[in-house]
């Protein structure tokens, strides 16, 4: 178990694993998020409520949703860091911390696109949008942090540190946000609280996310590679990798 | 017997992308005097805070009494006493407050001691003034005043000769070798030219290390 | 050499106590920031302009004050302790009081408690006396006021634990002064809308018991969670110095 571990470990191992893994993940979260969206777009049914409009969901959701489990998974990965010092956990925050940033824009974007029509404005003050507003500060300010700091690990540690703190504090956030937003505008129409989905709806809806998954996952992958030729470029087997991908 | 109070395995550090030294082992023993040496650049301050306990970032063993150091550290801070460049000494305090503030979590020191010990510094009549109005040097010996009210065995001394005048220099030579002869063990890091008998050197830079 | 005849000295196993030199640690901070008393007034001046600003930028009319004040003081407040948290760890840094304070053989995250308490007593208490004079020039009833500084009461001292993370974090960067707000304001998000809840409920008549229990549990999750992550924090920036 703890071979395993310490194999996870290293970098190299990691690059071998994931240039295999890669082609899979692309492969499987194109042909999932395809098929999501072109069910979702073109064959599932009308909302009763709000027409074609909700359509926009079938991007929505998957973004907002991963956008959130990034940082979970940062968290993850900073205890990691903290704790076993392993290098591939810093890696991986390094590298998913914008992909999360990105992700997080465009479920607002899209909140925003979908507010138009339904409530006549691009922006409310909706407990779930600032909720996700406020996680895009955060993953600003992890990215920010990292920048900052020259040094390569004391970077990783502090930015553990920050991910850590804005991981306990996103539930009060949460929690606090939706009391705010029950005090200044009692009972409003809720995004994704829908009584009873029919399966026409939910079925793309789940392959989306899915889709979404596998390609974070390839993206992920990808950015780390980058970022562990970047680190290693000193060492032999990433001179070997390069030469050879030369010749 | 004396055995060492700490103990350097391997000690390997690596700084901007730059390793400063690698396999360095060394053994401080009580009752001696150990000068790190080389030129600028080759890690000296941050082996000694290394030692200190302040950075972190390396790789090896280092080992407090025989045991490791990361399983005691509250008995190595305790008998640890460590001075850098900037030695902890707040400007709008005056010497006296500044001396208490830095011995009173350590081991508190009745007034008069302190006093004491600046006069012996050459800060007499300095005591209660704002240490902003004092010289560089000046500041310098009321953190240098520590030592002479310091129980802590190890001392690891950072350039601890810059802005000091050669009477004082002298008097701090004088005051290692005696703090030696009672048991203690020094670590310096100076480019003052530092000569004692039985002192141990660690030379650093181009990625050897002596031990004599 | 031979070592066997060298004298030793013996190790040292008393240590001062955590409380005296948590004392410690907090009555040095109190008598460097009285030395230097223009620093104190800097951030309850800013408190005092900032809430100048809304009457003149947006309406001096009571009826706009009375429903916006609680939450032009908060925010000025929390703007202010922003303000004041460079400070927190800055000039001990700079002078190597930092470096000695780590090396202390207490546990650090508590004597980096005692400093947030200090840095507390230095600014946030301040703003909180401060409060009721800019409470009625914002025209708030009392009850409101009261409500408002019990508020301001608990939640500063939040504002200062939390505000200690980002200082220690971004301790000796660059522009580490605008990097500060970016990681801190975020998480000041909950605090604000619970100290301006309160007084919004207040002034509908509610029964603001359990709002004020609510905000003291946050002080009590930030109190003990705070420091580790504030000591943790300083070693990491000081390892790199």
């Amino acid at each position: 178990m703890w071979q395993f571990f310490h194999k996870l470990g290293s970098p190299k191992w990691f690059f071998g694993i994931a240039t295999r893994l890669m082609p899979w993940l692309l492969a499987g979260g194109v042909l999932l998020l395809m098929a999501g969206i072109v069910w979702g777009l073109a064959f599932a049914p009308k909302d009763y409520l709000q027409g074609n409009s909700y359509r926009i969901i079938f991007i929505h959701v998957p973004t907002a949703f991963i956008a959130q489990s990034i940082y979970i998974m940062m968290a993850v990965a900073a205890v990691v860091t903290l704790v076993w010092r392993m290098k591939l956990a810093d890696v991986f925050v390094k590298a998913v911390a914008p992909v999360g940033l990105v992700l997080t824009f465009l479920a607002l974007f899209t909140g925003a696109v979908w507010g138009k029509p339904t409530w006549g404005t691009w922006w409310i003050w909706d407990a779930r949008l600032t909720s996700m507003l406020i996680l895009l500060f955060l993953y600003g300010g992890v990215i920010a942090l990292d920048r900052a700091i020259n040094d390569e690990k004391s970077a990783a540690r502090a930015v553990a540190i920050l991910v850590l703190v804005g991981v306990v504090n996103i539930p009060i956030i949460k929690y606090s946000v939706e009391w705010w937003n029950t005090l200044h505008q009692p009972a409003t129409f809720k995004l994704t609280e829908k009584p009873s989905m029919p399966a026409d709806m939910w079925v793309p809806l789940l392959l989306s996310v899915l889709g979404l998954y596998l390609l974070f996952g390839w993206l992920a992958c990808l950015r780390m590679q980058t970022e562990i030729l970047f680190r290693e470029q000193r060492t032999r087997w990433v001179k070997d990798y390069v030469m050879a991908g030369r010749g | 017997m004396s055995e060492p109070l700490l103990q350097a395995v391997d000690l390997q550090c690596e700084r901007d992308e730059r390793i400063l030294f690698r396999d360095l082992s060394f053994s401080i023993l009580p009752g001696t005097v150990t000068r790190v040496e080389g030129p600028n650049g080759s890690g000296k301050t941050t082996l000694l805070r290394m030692l200190a306990g302040l950075n972190d970032a390396w790789s090896g063993e280092l080992l407090w009494c025989g045991k490791r150091r990361s399983a005691q550290r509250e008995e190595f801070l305790r008998n640890t006493l460590y001075l850098g460049h900037r030695p902890g000494i707040k400007p709008l305090l005056t010497p006296m407050e500044n001396l208490r503030a830095l011995t009173s979590g350590r081991c508190a020191v009745p007034d008069p001691v302190l006093r004491q010990a600046l006069e012996g510094t050459g800060l007499a009549g300095f005591q209660d003034v704002p240490c902003r109005k004092l010289s560089a040097g000046q500041q310098r010996r009321v953190a240098l005043a520590r030592l002479l009210i310091a129980d802590e065995p190890l001392w690891l001394l950072d350039e601890v000769f810059t802005a000091i005048d050669a009477d004082g220099v002298s008097a701090i030579e004088t005051l290692l070798q005696q703090r030696a002869a009672e048991g203690g063990a020094v670590v310096v890091t100076t480019h003052h030219d530092l000569r004692m008998p039985g002192m141990q050197r660690i030379v650093l830079g181009g990625g050897s290390s002596d031990e004599r | 050499m031979n070592a066997d005849v060298r004298p030793v000295l013996k190790l040292r196993d008393d240590t001062v106590g955590v409380l005296a030199a948590m004392r410690g640690v907090f009555a040095r901070d109190l008598k460097v920031a009285f030395r230097q008393r223009q620093d104190l007034l800097n951030p309850l001046l800013f408190f005092v302009m900032v809430v100048t600003l809304f009457p003149l930028g947006v309406s001096p009319e009571v009826s706009f004050l009375r429903e916006a004040g609680a939450g032009i003081l908060w925010v000025a407040a929390l703007l202010s302790v922003l303000l004041s948290l460079d400070h927190l760890f800055r000039h001990d840094f700079d002078d190597g009081t930092l470096e000695q304070l780590v090396l202390q053989p207490q546990p650090l995250f508590l004597l980096v408690l005692a400093k947030t308490m200090a840095h507390w007593v230095l600014t946030g208490l301040p703003l909180v006396i401060l409060t009721p004079v800019l409470g009625v020039m914002v025209h708030l009833d009392g009850n409101s006021i009261g409500v408002l500084c019990l508020t301001l009461l608990i939640g500063t001292p939040v504002l200062s634990l939390i505000g200690s993370i980002g200082a220690a974090l971004t301790l000796g960067l660059r522009s580490a002064g605008v990097l500060l707000s970016l990681l801190i304001i975020p998480l000041y998000i909950p605090v604000l809308i619970f100290g301006t809840g309160t007084v919004a409920a207040a002034a509908e008549g509610a029964q603001v018991g359990a709002y004020v229990a609510l905000m003291g549990a946050f002080l009590v999750l930030a109190l003990t969670l705070a420091p580790f992550a504030s000591a943790a924090a300083l070693r990491i920036s000081l390892s790199n110095g």
